[in-house]
């Protein structure tokens, strides 16, 4: 059964999904809350690796690329197991994909980490920042994705 | 304080992100994400402007965690961004994918840099 399901075209909220559409006005109060503890633990995790692998100004910023990269393997993780592995609480994916990894990312640090590169005169250190992110962000998706299908399709031989 | 700090802002900025997407998405009805696109240009264009602000001594290092690295940090989002790529991608709208990583990159730095030169036209 779950296999057939749709994964959401949106991770924060596809509201071509009735679930999705419903969760809202179901439980608002519960819900924000899931994804302010979210957003609040992400958030102090991406600090936490800022601040424990920071990189010299003008050099490739290494700690939010890994960031970035990882959060988005998480996602394709956890989008597949909540899809089509495992029927989850309501909350889950408000509180793991909208509120921790939502948190975790960070698209305005990669915009600003661009701009103050090219600003600074690492043109070229720019260029291969926004480049390799997006490249491999969307490939570590994608290898989430894979991976935890295999690792379905394993569990249920 | 600091930790604090960032914890308060990221618990303000995902549930934005999630009732901006909500909001923006009741709206429009093509493919392409336009919720998770509005927000991470807002995001990109306030971060730049705190990012100038501080460079100018505008902005305290206490407004930065909050609002920079917390609200801005969660607000904005790259796993939700490369999550509906990958989906567009999948889904063969490969022109609407191709469009949001171009798009977002492109309109994000444009964003970041409009803050800082409103910043730059307030302080400087």
């Amino acid at each position: 059964m779950a296999e057939s399901t749709r994964m959401p075209m949106d991770s924060d909220v596809d509201l071509d999904i009735p679930e999705h559409r419903r969760e809202l006005s179901r439980q608002p109060a519960a819900l924000i809350v899931a994804v302010a503890i979210g957003g609040a633990l992400g958030a102090l995790a991406r600090y936490g690796l800022e601040e424990a692998w920071t990189s010299p100004p003008g050099q490739f910023p290494w700690a939010v690329f890994v960031i970035n990269v990882s959060g988005c393997f998480l996602m394709g993780i956890l989008m597949v197991f909540i899809t089509e592995i495992r029927q989850v609480k309501p909350l889950v994916r408000p509180f793991l994909g909208v509120g921790v990894l939502g948190g975790y990312t960070t698209f305005s640090t990669y915009s600003g980490d661009v701009h103050q590169l090219v600003a600074d005169g690492h043109a070229r250190t720019a260029l291969v920042y926004l480049a390799a992110t997006a490249l491999t962000a969307l490939a570590a998706v994608y290898a989430g994705i894979v991976v935890t299908r295999l690792a379905g399709r394993q569990a249920r031989s | 304080m600091t930790i604090l700090l960032v914890m308060i802002g990221g618990a303000v900025g995902a549930p934005l992100r999630y009732l901006t997407d909500r909001f923006v998405q009741n709206r429009q009805h093509s493919k392409f994400p336009w919720g998770t696109f509005t927000a991470n240009m807002a995001g990109s264009f306030i971060l730049g402007f705190l990012i100038q602000g501080a460079v100018l001594g505008h902005v305290s290092g206490n407004v930065s965690s909050l609002l920079g690295t917390g609200l801005c940090g969660a607000l904005t989002t790259y796993s939700t961004f490369g999550y509906e790529t990958v989906r567009l991608f999948q889904d063969k709208f490969h022109a609407y994918a191709v469009l949001n990583v171009v798009g977002s990159i492109a309109a994000g730095l444009g964003a970041a840099f409009c803050g800082i030169t409103i910043a730059d036209a307030i302080w400087m």
